[in-house]
């Protein structure tokens, strides 16, 4: 195909849809995975909407910042298990990258080695938060119907937001543990196309994509 | 096969590209606790841990979910809807606020 001077975004958008063209230009894997992607941002957004709505009316919202501070050595840090938190997923998301990016070089090993990378840093994210859970519920004493802060609803969000978001940490662990297997075995050699494994990192980058969002609004404001 | 030219189209970046981002995802999410921790004053505390959120989103959403490098209509297809979100939080938000005001605490 020869290039074409630069067109406008009008004429492309027209011109990919007027036939003899996939418009999207991806395989249908794909094109699902982001409109369930898509969907689920939704989902993730009328949870925070609910929240932020539900906190605008309570005088009383407990600090979160004393919540979730960590005694090391005597001194009280301020949501460092958070922070370390989101740094873990950040950097199963890099890992995700590399092994999308081994797995366009179709490098089996790498790929496989990048997503068990990504699948430990996971785990250990949905450990962190058990404990978390554990510590809120055992020590502090907080229910998804009150808690010793402040706002009784501090709980119901907090449950609600960070459990749908661990359930959805282990479902990718579990989905990337198919795909790891799936190219030890050389499925994707046989098939032809590693794209399964960028379509799970797709899954995986999303989950990270929230964190980012529940970490601003429901951690730190 | 058919998948395997779509996957061969478009151009990935190199790796040094993803080491980078990933570095700036750090520096971003450094940054946000520490906006916290230092205690911004509210109305640059709530301007600011918003710009650092997105910021971080964008980078995630064009580099590692690949989306910059997609076709056109796929990134409209994705991006339009999200004004949807914008509109359920302008549309609820302002309910919240004039509850607490009628409550007079």
């Amino acid at each position: 195909m020869a290039l074409s001077a630069p067109r406008t975004a009008a004429e492309i958008l027209s011109g990919d849809w007027s036939g003899g063209r996939s418009p999207f230009g991806v395989s249908w894997q794909k094109l699902m995975m982001w409109i369930f992607v898509l969907s689920d941002a939704f989902i993730f957004g009328s949870f925070l909407v609910s929240y932020g709505t539900t906190r605008a009316t309570l005088p009383n919202w407990p600090n979160a910042a004393e919540i979730f501070a960590l005694h090391i050595g005597g001194r009280e840090i301020p949501l460092l298990l958070i922070a370390i938190m989101t740094f873990i997923l950040v950097s199963s998301s890099g890992t995700m990258a590399l092994a999308v990016h081994a797995a366009y070089e179709r490098n089996r090993r790498r790929a496989a080695v990048f997503l068990t990378l990504t699948m430990l840093l996971g785990l250990t994210f949905v450990g962190c938060q058990a404990y978390e859970w554990t510590h809120l519920i055992r020590d502090l004493g907080v229910r998804p119907w009150g808690n010793p802060f402040g706002a009784p609803q501090f709980g119901a969000y907090f449950f609600t937001l960070t459990g749908f978001h661990g359930l959805h940490v282990l479902s990718g662990v579990i989905l990337l543990g198919f795909v790891a297997r799936r190219v030890l075995q050389g499925a994707y050699d046989r098939k032809g196309s590693y794209e399964m494994v960028e379509v799970a990192g797709l899954y995986w980058h999303f989950v990270d994509l929230v964190w980012v969002f529940i970490f601003t609004f429901f951690y730190l404001f | 096969m058919a998948n395997h030219s779509t996957t061969g189209t478009h151009p990935h970046p190199p790796t040094r590209v993803y080491l980078v981002v990933w570095g700036w995802l750090f520096v971003l999410s450094a940054i946000a606790y520490f906006i916290d921790i230092w205690h911004v004053p509210q109305p640059f505390k709530a301007i600011l841990l918003i710009a650092v959120a997105l910021m971080k989103a964008g980078l995630i959403v064009a580099y590692f979910m690949h989306l910059r490098f997609e076709r056109l209509n796929l990134i409209y297809a994705i991006l339009a809807p999200l004004i949807l979100l914008v509109a359920m939080v302008a549309g609820f938000l302002p309910d919240g606020v004039s509850v607490f005001l009628h409550r007079n605490y």
